[in-house]
């Protein structure tokens, strides 16, 4: 038997274990990370997953030893080449970073699940704490770690409404439709609203990236917000040129969206750079719109999504997705979601692995101080169905997860996924005793589409004040 | 939604009869706040047929008997039958780029195919299970007669090369196809992802002078092909547009692409938001 199974690797490496007769070498600290990675496809589709059970195993040992400095010297991509990088680094806080600058990552995550480590200080700690700092320490955790640290990080965001608050869910509606018909959208944006949902956002993926249509679409969410005065805000999912083109027309824009990823090359193949988001994130600000807070980006991340690019430097999937993170807080969005199962099985090949992904990237997340919601879904070809999806739903919410999706039956018509339901939100509530945004509780109430809002019982009769509007579509139908 | 009587326990939806205007599964009502059972139980079928259309096995000799006549009126010889690198589904699904290759014994048979014909043809095309192998055997027959029926009646002349079956194959399985085949253009006909709702929808990717290595922004693509979604003559009639240009300007992709953009999407019946008490036709 050969001793190292990789003599090219160079021998004097920093990254080696010795176990019993065998000694393992990682080239570096990326392959250090990458291994040390719980199993998934996506990695392996890369190349850069452990080739075995143990050499896992043993580079979460060589990981929790690696003290949390060294991810301030050894740059997973380098400085000069990745402006994700240079934003990580130049915002990188070292006074808030001193209470934890001793530790290693074994360490870190004693101390993350210590009493010592309590909301506050948690909060004070987020600049000092770098998206490679919060991966690694992940790739230790057990789901339960996972949970329990979440819990513990508080973060809320507002533009009309406020989101995030301890003991509460909130859920973003999502009424698209294959053709962006006006009236097939409506039908499921009052299904929405009529089942409690739509507090985080009423937001809709365009069936075109037609500029117009997006306009048409804003429009058409704008006079539904103001005609039944809700406490929430509107988002047509489309690319952030499309919607600084829409703000330069004059169109009602609550919330700039953008895909991020967290490799520079990512964002460059999503069309985009920093200083986009930068004039995308002013000209929404100066439109002045929010009513109890000034929140205006929402951004939606993935595992796989640089992978699929090729642009993931070599990283393994879990790592660049933290890195998106740091793009997202540069620009204080009210809303970030990780599209958890929405990428496929070549990425995340199973129930086990979406879940184990999803309660990842809300821990990063919220470590990093994001208002974290979760798109747990799936597509037909993954090996998850709606049971998976109930136990991820269940672990967020208990987690603390600050939003979900919110679509008719499950089943997104347009995008051809599962995804939440209307129905799986009042469940959470039910079930966790989780309340939706206060300002969007109390319209619900005045607007009696609750009829008991303690227990999330929705009215039996049509609320007065819609019976008009389905009238009107009832009519309009016999026409 | 079934016909299942809904008995006692569930609280129906007033707004139920908006479902003529959305395939949404809107207005399902509830037990307690869950899904009623008859709403379930209709998940769960729509659910079973699209998982089914991604592991059910193409069946390539129905496929190839199906084939037969419309192989024999055009004069394509005989269909090929060709696998990818990917062994089996578990493997297809997991790795998609040896689904985008053809296997050693695939690809020594098309070179034998072309060596012993003519010196080329204007267009191959490759029918490739992808993620739907329903969308295939539904769809195939009828479209491919709608399309060698248009080209026949063209005002250029179209050789085409002897049909291509693929199994676990992706859409870039058919660049090689092409190559291998000596076609000026590759058309690749793919089962697609399958939706709930949409478990047998079949994907057209163009490629002007296929060849290993080409990706997305060298092909053209029509999606949703299936009968309650584009139906054949109008996919053949974008298809053959695209085809035509394509051999005109001698390229395909992002450059084609910028001319065929839809515009904005209007729906055959003024929509409107009933939403909105002015009945408003934004």
């Amino acid at each position: 038997m050969v001793a190292d199974p990789h003599p090219t690797r160079p021998a004097r490496s920093a990254y080696r274990y010795v176990l019993g007769t065998r000694t393992y070498g990682f080239r570096d600290l990326a392959d250090v990370m990458a291994k040390a990675t719980p199993e998934r496809s996506g990695d392996r589709l890369a190349g850069v997953a452990a080739e075995s059970a143990e050499e896992r195993a043993v580079a979460q040992r060589v990981l929790a030893d690696v003290p949390l400095q060294q991810f301030l010297q050894d740059l997973l991509i380098p400085y000069e080449q990745d402006e994700v990088t240079r934003l990580i680094i130049d915002d990188h806080d070292p006074v808030a970073f001193a209470p934890i600058s001793h530790l290693t990552v074994g360490d870190f995550r004693n101390w993350l699940l210590s009493d010592d480590a309590s909301i506050e200080r948690l909060i004070a700690l987020r600049p000092g704490i770098t998206p490679e700092m919060a991966a690694a320490v992940c790739k230790l955790m057990r789901n339960q770690d996972l949970i329990l640290v979440a819990q513990k990080c508080h973060v809320s965001s507002a533009f009309r409404n406020t989101l995030g608050l301890p003991g509460h869910l909130s859920t973003r509606l999502q009424p698209n439709h294959p053709t962006d018909d006006v009236t097939g959208i409506a039908a499921s944006i009052l299904d929405g609203l009529l089942y409690g949902n739509g507090d985080a956002v009423i937001g809709i993926n365009p069936a075109t990236d037609n500029l117009a249509q997006a306009i048409k679409l804003m429009k058409m969410m704008d006079g539904v917000i103001q005609e039944y005065g809700i406490p929430t805000q509107s988002c047509v999912l489309t690319h952030v040129t499309n919607t600084l083109e829409a703000m330069e027309k004059g169109a009602p824009v609550d919330l700039v969206f953008q895909s991020i990823g967290g490799t520079e090359a990512t964002n460059s193949s999503f069309g985009f750079n920093l200083a986009t988001l930068a004039e995308a994130q002013d000209a929404a600000l100066s439109l002045k719109r929010g009513t109890v807070g000034n929140n205006v980006m929402y951004f939606e991340t993935g595992q796989g999504s640089s992978l699929s690019a090729n642009a993931h430097h070599g990283l393994d999937q879990q790592t660049c997705e933290t890195r998106a993170y740091a793009v997202a807080r540069k620009f204080s969005p009210l809303l970030v979601n990780t599209v958890v199962g929405f990428i496929g099985p070549e990425y995340l090949f199973n129930g086990k692995e979406i879940i184990r992904a999803g309660l990842e990237d809300h821990f990063c997340a919220k470590l990093l101080g994001l208002p974290m919601g979760c798109d747990i879904c799936y597509t037909n070809h993954a090996q998850a169905d709606q049971n998976d999806m109930d136990n991820l739903l269940t672990l967020l919410g208990v987690a603390g997860c600050t939003f979900i999706m919110g679509i008719p039956g499950s089943d997104d018509i347009m995008l051809n996924y599962q995804t939440t339901s209307f129905h799986d939100a009042l469940y959470a509530r039910r079930a966790l005793g989780l309340r939706p945004a206060p300002e969007f509780g109390h319209w619900l109430t005045r607007m009696q589409i609750f009829q008991d809002a303690g227990r999330f019982t929705p009215n039996a009769g049509m609320p007065p004040s819609f019976a008009g509007s389905l009238a009107r579509a009832l009519q309009g139908d016999m026409q | 939604m079934s016909q299942r009587k809904q008995a006692g326990f569930v609280t129906a939806n007033a707004w139920q009869a908006l479902r003529v205007h959305t395939d949404a599964r809107i207005g399902l009502g509830r037990a307690g706040v869950s899904l009623p059972t008859a709403a379930l139980l209709d998940f769960q079928l729509a659910h079973a047929q699209a998982q089914d259309a991604v592991h059910q096995a193409l069946d390539t000799a129905a496929l190839e008997a199906q084939l037969a006549p419309l192989a024999q009126a055009y004069n394509l010889g005989e269909t090929l039958q060709v696998h990818s690198r990917a062994p089996d589904r578990p493997t297809y699904l997991q790795r998609p780029d040896l689904g985008r290759r053809l296997d050693e014994t695939s690809a020594e048979a098309l070179r034998d195919c072309a060596s012993s014909l003519s010196s080329g043809f204007d267009l191959s095309i490759a029918i490739v299970d992808g993620l739907s192998s329903r969308a295939i055997s539904e769809n195939t027959l009828p479209f491919l007669t709608a399309l060698l029926s248009a080209l026949k009646h063209d005002s250029e002349e179209w050789s085409v090369a002897p049909l291509t079956v693929v199994r676990q194959g992706r859409v870039a399985v058919g660049d090689e196809v092409g190559e291998l085949l000596n076609a000026r253009t590759t058309l690749v006909l793919v089962g697609e992802r399958p939706g709930l709702s949409s478990p047998d929808s079949l994907g057209l990717y163009m490629t002007w002078a296929p060849r290993v290595g080409l990706t997305d922004a060298s092909r053209n693509c029509i999606s949703n092909v299936r009968k309650a979604g584009l139906i054949y003559g109008d996919a053949v009639h974008k298809l053959t547009l695209l085809l035509k240009e394509s051999r005109q300007r001698r390229l395909s992709g992002v450059q084609l692409k910028d001319r065929s953009q839809d515009p904005v999407i209007e729906g055959a019946k003024a929509a409107t938001n009933f939403l909105l008490p002015n009945l408003s036709h934004c």
